[in-house]
């Protein structure tokens, strides 16, 4: 792109590099969304109210997704997600019910635990060159377990300051509708989303601007290339899936915020949805290719699909699952494509 | 001595010695509990079925036996795993149970109490589908190059909703005894058994023998390895690589299908949510423990079968010293991490690298603490 003597040649390059894929998924979760709002015109969904209760559910996944694409921009994986979002969830639940911890410390003990967690699946990757998908599979019947360890019921948060984060809102002056019972709905978006939007943005900075971020492309794109140009690639890998650890628990509070309670079977196929995210978001998990925006879109996309089966109401709900599935094949088979055209102008 | 290196160099050495491991765990925890060795090894034969700890261990492995030899096969030319087979599985049971009965909707659920179509051709059907799922997967790895982990996601989310869909969303039980002979004893009408060994065994057995006679008896195991090391090398010497995993993955989806036609049968009916839950995680596992590279290449299919035996084995020593079915993740990952750390080739230099550090620094203190 940098060699390109005219303007349009670095275009065209760009055409069908990974940025493009971020295009097609940002147009098609437009097309989706504005479909609905055609579709479903007397239920409001196109109303600001009926956008932010997307992201009012999905805190968490928005941070997790995030961090995921990271972890598969470097070339590796982390299936142990949602089982850890379980067990930080049932953390906060059982040390502030059960044994009245104080909300904050709380939060601080969980995201010190995320590290940790990370730091240990990370060595495990780094320096014992264990596969990621097998590391990460022990984490994630690991965090399953310890949930289950830590307490076997469903426990409910009704802990003062931390229902005050969970229900603090942040209202919109414009952009809402009048309900059937004529009273204006004011839209609103809670503390979590503001949170997690701020922490995708962070992420999103990291891997872009600096040393360590462009370190993970290197690493993912190809370990021994990186390493010949004096990347230490084992540290790097140890830092990713470190710092996946501390974005799994930050996902994890922000999941708990929305959810507020605990219980073993909790987040359920989490790590699937995140994973799912990237990829519709121009991932590979080939490593050295991703945007972690392009995930935040992956992850609108699928919460539109979701809320297009809830508002038909008469479909089973085993078909946003099908509906996402055609969504997936149809991105892979795109991707496939777009390599194949790379690989010919080649 | 050199007999002794040769042995423990074996490469099923390592997988053997955890499932014996396991079961010295089993024998140790039934001697704590019982006071005897005795029960572990006891086997009954009461109504003409066996019984026994042993017995139930390879049983209730069956299925996992089933996926472990598809996944391996599967690993070993795309160096890539197959995550879409527990979603298989309970598709193709929800498929051939909706054409058994061909869709009678009762109070609550389907109640399939006749057969429409004979049950062979349920079974056939079944199989069928896996093979189909199989061939979809196949196709997005061998000819668009996609990754298998994503190949197969697109199945692992879809699969289980076209299953409840399938099923409308509902448990269906299927009341035809013979249903139920797959999954536990084949028996003649007064429900007396036939046969003294579960009916799941033979079919596990079938699975494992038919595979190693084809890749033993005809080239294809070594394609597949070869494959699996050098996909383009392989190609060049004339190898249609290509076709080769694509026949892996409709073998996997294959297995997968039978494994579920088990798997339903034991319940007598198919429960999309739960049926194969989690199972494709353990089939991984299975081919991983049985010392096989998640890398591709060469493989142990006998070292496969020993990870899933072992499995089931520690699944049961858990369950009977009172470790719920919740708890017992935990377990199953502490054994996890440390049989693949004591199987990592980079342990030795690094223990050796911590043991130099401790040696230097013994020396230091040692010279700091004699005469000036």
């Amino acid at each position: 792109m940098m060699r390109a003597s005219k303007p349009w040649q670095g275009l065209k390059a760009n055409f069908y590099g990974n940025n493009f894929l971020v295009l097609i998924t940002v147009v098609l979760f437009i097309a989706i969304y504005v479909a609905g709002v055609f579709i479903y015109r007397d239920k409001n969904f196109g109303s600001l109210n009926s956008f932010f209760d997307m992201l009012n559910s999905n805190p968490g996944l928005i941070i997790i997704a995030a961090g995921m694409t990271m972890v598969l921009i470097s070339g590796g994986i982390d299936i142990s997600v949602g089982s850890q979002v379980a067990m930080y969830c049932m953390m906060f639940a059982y040390f502030m019910e059960n044994r009245q911890a104080n909300a904050y410390a709380m939060i601080l003990i969980v995201l010190v635990t995320g590290v940790v967690f990370g730091l240990v699946q990370g060595a495990l990757v780094a320096y014992l060159n264990i596969q990621p998908f097998i590391v990460t599979l022990a984490g994630m019947f690991f965090a399953r377990g310890m949930t289950a360890m830590i307490s076997p019921q469903t426990i409910d948060i009704t802990n003062a300051d931390f229902m005050a984060l969970a229900l603090r809102r942040i209202q919109v002056p414009f952009g809402g509708y009048v309900n059937a019972a004529g009273v204006y709905q004011t839209p609103f978006v809670y503390l979590s989303v503001v949170l997690a939007l701020v922490g995708l943005l962070a992420v999103y900075a990291v891997m872009t601007w600096t040393r360590f971020g462009r370190n993970v492309y290197a690493v993912g794109g190809g370990e021994q290339s990186a390493r010949l140009m004096g990347v230490d690639t084992k540290r790097t890998k140890l830092a990713v899936y470190t710092f996946n650890g501390f974005l799994t628990a930050f996902g994890g509070f922000l999941f708990c915020l929305f959810s507020t309670g605990g219980a073993v079977e909790k987040a359920q196929g989490f790590e699937m949805q995140a994973i799912a995210s990237a990829v519709i978001g121009g991932a590979l998990l080939t490593g050295g290719v991703g945007n972690v925006i392009g995930s935040f879109f992956g992850v609108l996309v699928q919460t539109t699909i979701v809320k297009f089966i809830n508002f038909n109401g008469t479909l089973a709900n085993g078909w946003s699952n099908i509906v996402l599935a055609v969504i997936m094949s149809f991105f892979i088979i795109l991707q496939s494509v777009f390599a194949y055209v790379r690989r010919r102008r080649e | 001595m050199t007999r002794l290196r040769a042995l423990t160099r074996h490469r099923l050495f390592f997988p053997l010695v955890c499932l014996l491991l396991v079961l010295l765990l089993n024998v140790v925890v039934t001697v704590a509990t019982t006071g005897s060795p005795g029960p572990f090894f006891q086997i009954s034969l009461t109504n003409g079925a066996l019984n026994g700890p042993l017995v139930t261990i390879l049983n209730r492995s069956s299925e996992l036996v089933i996926l472990a030899v598809g996944m391996t096969i599967v690993v070993s030319c795309s160096a890539g795993t197959d995550i879409s087979v527990g979603a298989v599985m309970a598709l193709s049971g929800a498929v051939s149970i909706w054409l058994l009965g061909f869709g009678e909707l009762k109070d609550n659920g389907y109640h399939v109490e006749s057969y429409v179509v004979p049950y062979a051709v349920g079974l056939l059907a079944a199989v069928a589908v896996g093979a189909l799922c199989g061939a979809w997967n196949g196709f997005l790895v061998s000819k668009l190059k996609i990754q298998p982990m994503v190949a197969t996601l697109v199945l692992y989310t879809g699969g289980r909703g076209i299953a409840k869909v399938v099923a409308d969303g509902q448990i269906d039980k299927v009341d035809v005894a013979s249903y139920k002979w797959l999954g536990n004893f084949i028996q003649d009408a007064d429900g007396h058994n036939l046969m003294p060994i579960p009916t799941a065994i033979f079919i596990a057995a079938a699975v494992v023998a038919v595979t190693a006679v084809v890749l033993r008896r005809t080239a294809l195991g070594m394609n597949i390895q070869a494959v699996g090391i050098n996909n383009k090398a392989s190609r060049l010497v004339g190898l249609r690589s290509n076709r080769i995993v694509l026949v892996a993955y409709i073998f996997c989806g294959a297995c997968a299908a039978i494994a579920g036609i088990i798997a339903t049968s034991r319940i007598g009916g198919i429960d999309a949510n739960n049926c194969g839950k989690m199972l494709e995680l353990d089939a991984i596992l299975a081919v991983a423990l049985g010392g096989n590279s998640l890398a591709g290449g060469k493989f142990s299919l006998s070292g496969s079968v020993i990870g899933a035996v072992t499995i089931q084995a520690l699944t049961t020593v858990l369950y009977s010293i009172n470790v719920s079915a919740d708890q017992l993740p935990l377990f199953k990952a502490i054994a996890v991490i440390v049989i693949v750390v004591l199987q990592s080739p980079d342990l030795k230099p690094l223990l050796q690298r911590a043991g130099g550090v401790f040696r230097r620094l013994a020396l230091s203190a040692k010279r700091a603490g004699g005469p000036a």
